[in-house]
C-alpha cells in the first residue's frame, strides 16, 4: 500500500509542476502589457508604468519571475488583492471552511439520493419505478445549478417561507445552496449506481448466493451493493470537483461568503493576483482529493494490487 | 455498426444499406426521436426570430413594467418592460450559437489531440496526456472562468472558454478508442502499404472513432450551453440590454419574490433545449456505442 501511495505521489509531480507554470504564465498569456493588468482602468505615465515593472519584477527573465512567484508562494505568500490589499492567502482561509462546507453537504445529499435511486432502479429494472427513477435522473442532470438554485429560492424561501433565501452558517441557510448543488451529481450517479447494480446483478456470485437459500434482501445488501458500489466511489472525487467549482455559481446566488463567490468576484473586479492565487489552491486542492480518491479506492476493492 | 455482430436474419437483408438500416433503428428510438422533434422546434423558433416575434428584444414598454403574461404580452415583461417571449426567442440565438461553436472548438481540437496521443503513442502520448491532466486539474466551470479570466469578458471569449476547457473530455473519449482501432488488421495493412500517420489517422482511424465522438459531443452542445449561460449570469459573457438566457435570469433573480415569471421562463427554456439534446444524445449512445458508459 505505501508503496502504491509513494508512486501515486510521485506520478503527481509533474502534473503539479505544470499546474505551477501555467498558472503563473496567466498573468503573461494575457494578451497586452502585463504591467496594465495591476494598473487596471486607471490612468498612468510611461513613467509610472515603468517603476510598476521594475516593483513588480517583470523586466526580469520569465524563469526567475517564476521561482519568485513559486517561492513565496511555498512561503504561503500569494500576494494581495490589487483592490483592497488583502493578502489572497488570508482571504483563502477566511473563506474555505464555507465553501468545504458547502462542498461536503452537496456531496452527501448527491450521495444519499443518487446512491438510493439508483438501486431502486435496478432493483425494479424495467418496471414503471425504473423509467420514472432514470427520467428523475435525466431532468436532474439537465439542471443547471443556477436554474435549480432560483428554483429553490422561489418554492422554499418565496413561497413557502421556511427555509432562509441567503446567508451562512446554520444547517438551515445550508439546505438550499447544498441541494441545488447536489441535483446534477445525485443524476449522474443514480445511472452510474442503476448500470452497476445491473451488472453485479447478473453475475455468477450472485445466483450461486440466491440458490443458498437466502433472502433476495440480504442477497443485495451483502452481495450486490458491496460490489456495486466499488466503482461508484472514483467518481465521488470527479463529484466532489463539481460541487467545488459549482460553489462558484450557488455561492454567488445565496450571497455565501465562500472562495467561490469571491473567485467570481475577483474575475468580474479583473483583480489579478487574487484569481491566479485562488486558482492554483483549488487545482492543487482537486489534486490532492483525487489522490485521496485514488487512494481509498485501491483501499476498499481487494481485487486491486497496485504492487 | 459493422456486419461483425449482425445475425443471419439480419444478413439475409443485405440488400437494405447500413444507412437506412441506421435509420431505422433511430426512428425506433423514443428518445432520439422526441430529443430531435423538441431540439428542431426550440432551433426553428429561435432561427425565426426576426420573423415571429412580437417585439424588439430591447424595446422598452415603461408603463408595462413586471407585467404577468397576457393577450399583449404572451411571457409578461421584465423589470424595464421588455418583452420577455421576444428576448427568450432572440436570447435563444446566442445560447445555442455558444453551444454548437463551443463544441465544434473543442472537439475539433480535442479529437485531433486524442488521435495524435493514440496513433502516435510514446513521448507525443506522454506530452499531450500530461497537458490534458493539467487541464482537468480545473473542475467544472473553474477551468472556463480562468480562461475568461485571461482572455477578457466578451461572448467570443466565452466561446474559446467553454470549447477549450471541453478539449479533455473529447481527447480522452477519442485517444481511447484509437488505442482499440489501431490494432485492427486494416489499420496494419495501410501501414504496410505506406500510408503517412496523418493519412491514416484521417482516413481510417478517425471514421472509426466517430460513433463515440457523436454520441459526447451531443451530450456536449448541452453541457456548452450550461456553462455559456452560467458564464453570462456570472456577467461574464453576454453584456446587457442584449439579451441571453442565462443573462436574463440574473436580470430576473432580483425580482423574483414579485415577478418570477421573469426568472421561471427563461430557465425553462434552457432546461427543456438542454434536456432535448440529452435525450438526443442518450438515444445515439444507445444505437451507436451501447457499451459506452457516461
Amino acid at each position: 500500500m505505501s508503496k502504491y501511495l509513494a508512486s501515486r505521489l510521485l506520478q503527481t509531480i509533474p502534473t503539479v509542476f505544470l499546474i505551477t507554470v501555467v498558472v503563473f504564465l496567466m498573468l503573461h498569456l494575457s494578451p497586452g502589457d502585463p504591467v496594465l493588468v495591476f494598473i487596471g482602468d486607471k490612468q498612468s505615465t510611461p513613467e509610472q508604468r515603468e517603476k510598476i515593472r521594475e516593483d513588480m519584477g517583470l523586466n526580469r527573465p520569465l524563469h526567475i519571475q517564476y521561482l519568485t512567484y513559486m517561492g513565496n508562494a511555498l512561503r504561503g505568500d500569494l500576494g494581495r488583492s490589487l483592490q483592497t490589499n488583502v493578502p489572497v492567502m488570508a482571504q483563502i482561509v477566511n473563506r474555505l471552511p464555507w465553501t468545504i462546507e458547502l462542498s461536503f453537504a452537496a456531496l452527501f445529499i448527491a450521495s444519499v439520493i443518487g446512491i438510493s435511486v439508483g438501486i431502486i432502479a435496478a432493483l425494479y429494472h424495467n418496471t414503471i419505478i425504473d423509467t420514472l427513477a432514470m427520467a428523475f435522473a435525466l431532468v436532474g442532470i439537465s439542471m443547471p445549478v443556477y436554474w435549480s438554485s432560483l428554483l429553490l429560492i422561489l418554492f422554499f424561501a418565496v413561497r413557502l417561507r421556511v427555509l432562509p433565501a441567503i446567508g451562512q452558517g446554520g444547517v438551515e441557510r445550508l439546505i438550499l445552496p447544498a441541494t441545488a448543488l447536489a441535483l446534477v451529481s445525485a443524476g449522474s450517479l443514480a445511472r452510474m449506481v442503476r448500470s452497476s447494480m445491473l451488472e453485479v446483478l447478473n453475475q455468477d456470485f450472485v445466483l450461486t448466493a440466491r440458490s443458498k437459500g437466502i433472502t433476495e434482501r440480504i442477497v443485495v445488501i451483502r452481495h450486490v451493493l458491496r460490489n456495486a458500489l466499488i466503482p461508484v466511489v472514483t467518481i465521488l472525487g470527479l463529484i466532489l470537483g463539481y460541487t467545488l467549482s459549482g460553489a462558484v455559481i450557488t455561492e454567488t446566488i445565496f450571497a455565501r461568503l465562500g472562495i467561490g463567490q469571491k473567485y467570481v468576484e475577483a474575475v468580474v473586479q479583473k483583480d489579478f493576483t487574487v484569481v491566479q492565487g485562488m486558482t492554483l489552491f483549488i487545482a492543487m486542492m482537486y489534486v490532492l482529493v483525487n489522490i485521496a480518491v485514488d487512494v481509498v479506492y485501491a483501499f476498499i476493492d481487494p481485487r486491486i494490487r497496485y504492487d | 455498426m459493422t456486419n461483425v455482430d449482425a445475425t443471419p436474419a439480419e444478413l439475409g437483408h443485405a440488400q437494405s444499406s447500413k444507412g437506412s438500416r441506421f435509420f431505422r433503428r433511430v426512428l425506433r428510438s423514443r428518445n432520439v426521436v422526441a430529443g430531435a422533434a423538441i431540439l428542431l422546434a426550440v432551433t426553428l423558433l429561435v432561427a425565426l426570430a426576426p420573423h415571429i416575434s412580437p417585439y424588439s428584444p430591447t424595446e422598452q414598454f415603461r408603463r408595462n413594467r413586471l407585467q404577468p403574461a397576457d393577450a399583449e404580452f404572451l411571457l409578461g415583461t421584465d423589470n424595464l418592460g421588455r418583452d420577455i417571449w421576444s428576448r427568450i426567442l432572440y436570447g435563444g440565438q446566442v445560447s445555442l450559437q455558444v453551444g454548437i461553436i463551443s463544441v465544434a472548438i473543442g472537439a475539433t481540437l480535442g479529437a485531433l489531440l486524442g488521435l495524435l496521443a493514440g496513433y502516435l503513442g510514446g513521448h507525443a502520448d506522454t506530452i499531450i496526456m500530461r497537458f490534458i491532466d493539467v487541464m482537468m486539474a480545473f473542475p467544472g466551470i473553474l477551468l472556463s472562468l480562468v480562461i475568461v479570466a485571461v482572455l477578457g469578458r466578451n461572448l467570443h471569449n466565452v466561446m474559446v472558454a467553454v470549447g477549450l476547457s471541453s478539449v479533455p473530455v473529447y481527447t480522452r473519449v477519442v485517444r481511447g478508442s484509437t488505442l482499440s482501432v489501431k490494432q485492427f488488421d486494416f489499420i496494419v495493412a495501410a501501414q504496410a502499404l505506406g500510408g503517412s500517420s496523418w493519412r491514416i489517422m484521417m482516413r481510417h482511424i478517425l471514421p472509426n472513432v466517430a460513433a463515440p465522438l457523436t454520441v459526447v459531443a451531443t451530450n456536449g452542445v448541452a453541457s456548452a450551453i450550461i456553462t455559456g449561460a452560467a458564464l453570462s449570469f456570472l456577467g461574464l459573457g453576454q453584456q446587457p440590454p442584449d439579451p441571453e438566457w442565462g443573462l436574463m435570469l440574473n436580470e430576473g433573480r432580483e425580482f423574483i419574490r414579485v415577478a418570477a415569471w421573469v426568472t421561471t421562463y427563461p430557465g425553462l427554456a434552457i432546461m427543456v433545449t438542454v434536456l432535448a439534446i440529452n435525450l438526443l444524445g442518450d438515444g445515439l449512445r444507445d444505437i451507436l456505442d451501447p457499451r459506452l458508459k457516461l
